[in-house]
């Protein structure tokens, strides 16, 4: 047997007189390199869409195949054959099933593992037998050669039908060779993997005719999985449910018995076609290394450790290109108000340039967020932490794979909410993405600050014991413990539409592809500034629209009012101005409808004060220490200690200082608890693509803030 | 083989093996899991090896067609050896 490791005899065949761009979708295992082979064949000229009804992003990229011939290609997501167990997965069948559709591919291109071949070759064979014209891209060569597996590429070209091209997608090797053979006609494969048995025949002959189908194997798939094909009306489906009950069809019998009699098949071809030379050492690298990182004690220890780093970049490293984009801006809006002037350059420069500040703002953040989760799901470590963590994490509806978002959580919502993309099953990912905001961000430290340095003395207990150090740390913990019981809630409330499973496989260690990386990068921020920040800018404006107008002539009004005040009380010019400020957010639409809500806020301890606030920080909580600079008119520095001595001066109607221990207790819990981040709503939209599930978030943190402040406000009172 | 003492079960499932040990795949039980399973590669006639226990002892790692899986014991359990 001749072990051939380059495809050098391809029949040449006519080239395709080029119209429109050919559609060709990409399939394959997880972990078949599939990601891999899209980045390769499209770079960075990928576009990311949606598939109606799911929660999966529609990869597109255009490809060069030859200098005169492009391909849109597709990404789909991973599978392990074409009866989908996800809703995810089912964005296949619909691509596949419809030959009416537009979006039907010219040709798919199968990923398979070449080290894993058995397993991978199943949904090929099924593809094949729905006879669409196919290449299999027979992926990671070196891996199988490392571990004795010797592949003849010629013999399993026979056996298939369709060309084979041996490819070390990471590499890029088999890539031009891969494209020579795209650039040609192809045609479905000649062979049949599958024979449909006999007493199957009248109901496939059936529904072959009502559909118009001239493919017996793919009216059988119509039988199975009529209920999730959209594009069958209602009534076939009543035709097809009557059907299949007259004939006694046991969808689950069936597709077990198809997948074994394909099992035997496949491993028939193998026998002629592949090779394993045992390695010696039973022991794999992967198997040693694992010993260690999964270890009961090491593997939690180095566990920690990683994530102590990742913490640590989220907030140190961030925080340098995060002051720039701040400096940036506020230089930016410097240079325009010195230059204009006028309400719309007031409208530009407060209310769209510091909105996109907003937007911007986190992308430092993000992008070192996935740059970390990305290298550890490349080299397969994620699949030991999510091993590790999956028994912890299901006594409360959630899924090994919600560490990480939950931890992430800690530094930003935003990035957290995006990364539990990898959680497969539905319920798990959406309670995980439910209680993410739960978790104390970084955008609560200065609000937590202010308002703890105001209350709690800074006393030392056991000489290193700081008790303001403390409070914080319970704020931070009781945020994780109100995540873990509202998942718990949840698990018991949400019906799952599709059973969790966490039959997965176990990827081998592997070295990071930068070049992965590098677009998982560039990919996640993009698809923050563009999805989220719409929105984002959007509510900024409006509520700068609030706080800058008041109905009438208000604002003179207060200024003059201010001014006359001023010049009573003796004040230097700035202090005039601040005054000014705050006198005019007081007459404001905000102001307004802060003193409409002060009834509402009153049994949680609040003036109105404190009500503009919590409305000007509904789009970013950190808003709030800057509002209360203007409204006890601080002025423009934020200065934490200026900011407690102006609070501490504060007096209510009797006299008493304003802020008492129970006031302030009662907004720190306010705002650990509250969802004020459009940031954060807008991306959970974007996630779970609908409106359901931030607006339930909204209400339901709105909601716990609201009784737990007064809760606390009524019990320090 | 050694000869092991009948248990109250009446058949050894994937569960009940011990780090190291291998068996053979005799049947799935769980018919919807089943399909899961069977597209993983674990077909009847196919040899089992537990390979690790998560630190909590669930989930597992089982080295089926000389890849690794994981799942977690419920779903072991429905994977029933041949004796």
């Amino acid at each position: 047997m001749t072990v051939t490791t380059q495809p050098e005899v391809l029949q040449p065949e006519k080239l395709t007189p080029q119209q429109t761009v050919a559609k060709i979708a990409l399939i394959g295992n997880p972990n078949s390199g599939k990601s891999s082979l899209f980045n390769q064949l499209t770079g960075l000229n990928q576009k990311v869409g949606n598939f109606p009804g799911v929660t999966v992003d529609k990869k597109t990229g255009i490809s060069q195949i030859t200098p005169n011939l492009k391909a849109q290609i597709i990404d789909l997501p991973g599978t392990y054959s074409l009866y989908p167990k996800s809703l995810d997965e089912r964005v296949i069948i619909d691509l596949l099933y419809d030959p009416n559709s537009t979006h039907y591919p010219d040709l798919v291109i199968v990923t398979a593992d070449a080290s894993n071949l058995k397993r991978n070759l199943l949904l090929f064979t099924q593809l094949a037998d729905l006879h669409i014209p196919a290449i299999l891209a027979l992926n990671m060569m070196d891996v199988a050669e490392t571990e004795g597996v010797k592949i003849d590429v010629e013999a399993l070209q026979q056996e298939l039908g369709v060309p084979v091209i041996p490819m070390n997608a990471r590499k890029g090797v088999g890539i031009a060779a891969l494209k020579i053979v795209m650039s040609q006609q192809l045609a479905p494969s000649p062979v049949s993997f599958y024979t449909i048995p006999t007493e199957l025949k009248p109901l496939v002959r059936s529904i072959k005719e009502s559909f118009g189908l001239r493919n017996d194997y793919l009216a059988l798939h119509y039988a199975h999985q009529y209920k999730s094909l959209k594009f069958v009306s209602e009534e076939k489906a009543e035709w097809m449910a009557a059907l299949l009950e007259a004939e006694g069809f046991n969808s689950n019998t069936l597709q077990a018995n198809e997948t074994i009699a394909r099992y035997a098949r496949i491993s028939e071809i193998l026998l002629d076609v592949m090779r394993v030379e045992k390695v010696t050492k039973d022991e794999k690298f992967s198997n040693r290394l694992d010993q260690i990182l999964t270890h009961k004690v090491f593997g939690y220890l180095i566990f920690l450790a990683i994530l102590f780093t990742v913490f640590q970049a989220i907030f140190t490293w961030a925080s340098y290109p995060m002051d720039l984009i701040d400096l940036g801006v506020a230089n930016l809006n410097g240079l325009i108000q010195d230059n204009f002037s006028g309400p719309l350059v007031n409208l530009l420069t407060e209310g769209i340039i510091a909105g996109l500040g907003g937007v911007l703002v986190f992308v430092p953040q993000i992008a070192i967020l996935f740059a970390f989760i990305a290298i550890l799901e490349e080299t397969g470590y994620m699949a030991r932490v999510t091993f590790m963590m999956d028994k912890i994490m299901r006594k409360f509806g959630l899924n090994g794979k919600s560490v990480v978002p939950l931890i992430s959580g800690v530094a930003c919502a935003v990035p957290a909410v995006m990364s539990a993309r990898t959680i497969e099953n539905w319920k798990d990912r959406m309670i995980t993405i439910f209680v993410t905001p739960l978790m104390s961000c970084s955008a609560r430290i200065p609000v937590y600050t202010v308002l703890i340095a105001l209350v709690v003395p800074e006393t030392y207990y056991l000489g290193f014991l700081n008790l303001q150090g403390l409070v914080l740390m319970g704020l931070y913990l009781t945020g994780f413990l109100t995540a873990i019981v509202s998942a718990w809630v949840l698990k018991k409330v949400l019906k799952a539409r599709e059973r969790s499973y966490f039959i997965m496989e176990f990827p081998v260690y592997k070295m990071p592809r930068w070049k992965n990386v590098g677009i998982t990068i560039v990919e996640k921020s993009k698809a923050f500034v563009l999805e989220a920040g719409k929105v984002i800018v959007a509510i900024s404006v409006i509520l700068w629209v609030l706080a800058s107008y008041g109905p009438g002539n208000s604002f003179e009004v207060a200024e003059q009012k201010a001014r006359q005040q001023a010049v009573a009380r003796n004040y230097t010019e700035t202090e005039l101005q601040n005054h000014i400020a705050s006198a005019q957010l007081e007459s404001s639409y905000a102001g307004i409808v802060g003193r409409a809500m002060e009834p509402a806020i009153r049994p949680l301890g609040y003036d109105w004060k404190i009500g503009i606030a919590l409305l000007t920080s509904f789009a970013a909580r950190e808003v709030f220490v800057g509002t209360m600079s203007t409204i006890y008119s601080i002025g423009e520095e934020e200065n934490v200690s200026t900011i407690k001595s102006k609070l501490m001066a504060e007096k209510d109607e009797n006299g008493q200082p304003f802020f008492t221990p129970a006031r302030a207790f009662s907004l720190l819990v306010f705002y650990m608890f509250a969802m004020q981040c459009v940031s954060t709503l807008a991306v959970v939209r974007r996630e779970t693509k609908s409106w359901t599930w931030p607006l339930a978030q909204f209400i339901y943190m709105s909601g716990l803030a609201y009784i737990a402040a007064f809760i606390t406000f009524q019990i320090f009172k | 083989m050694r000869n092991r003492v009948e248990e109250h079960k009446e058949q050894k499932s994937v569960r009940d093996l011990k780090l190291g040990e291998r068996g053979v795949i005799c049947c799935l039980q769980d018919a919807e899991m089943a399909l899961k399973l069977l597209e993983m590669g674990c077909i009847p006639g196919t040899e089992v090896k537990l390979n690790s226990r998560a630190p909590f002892g669930d989930p597992i790692t089982i080295i089926v067609n000389d890849y690794t899986l994981s799942l977690r014991l419920d779903e072991a359990e429905t994977i029933l050896l041949k004796k």
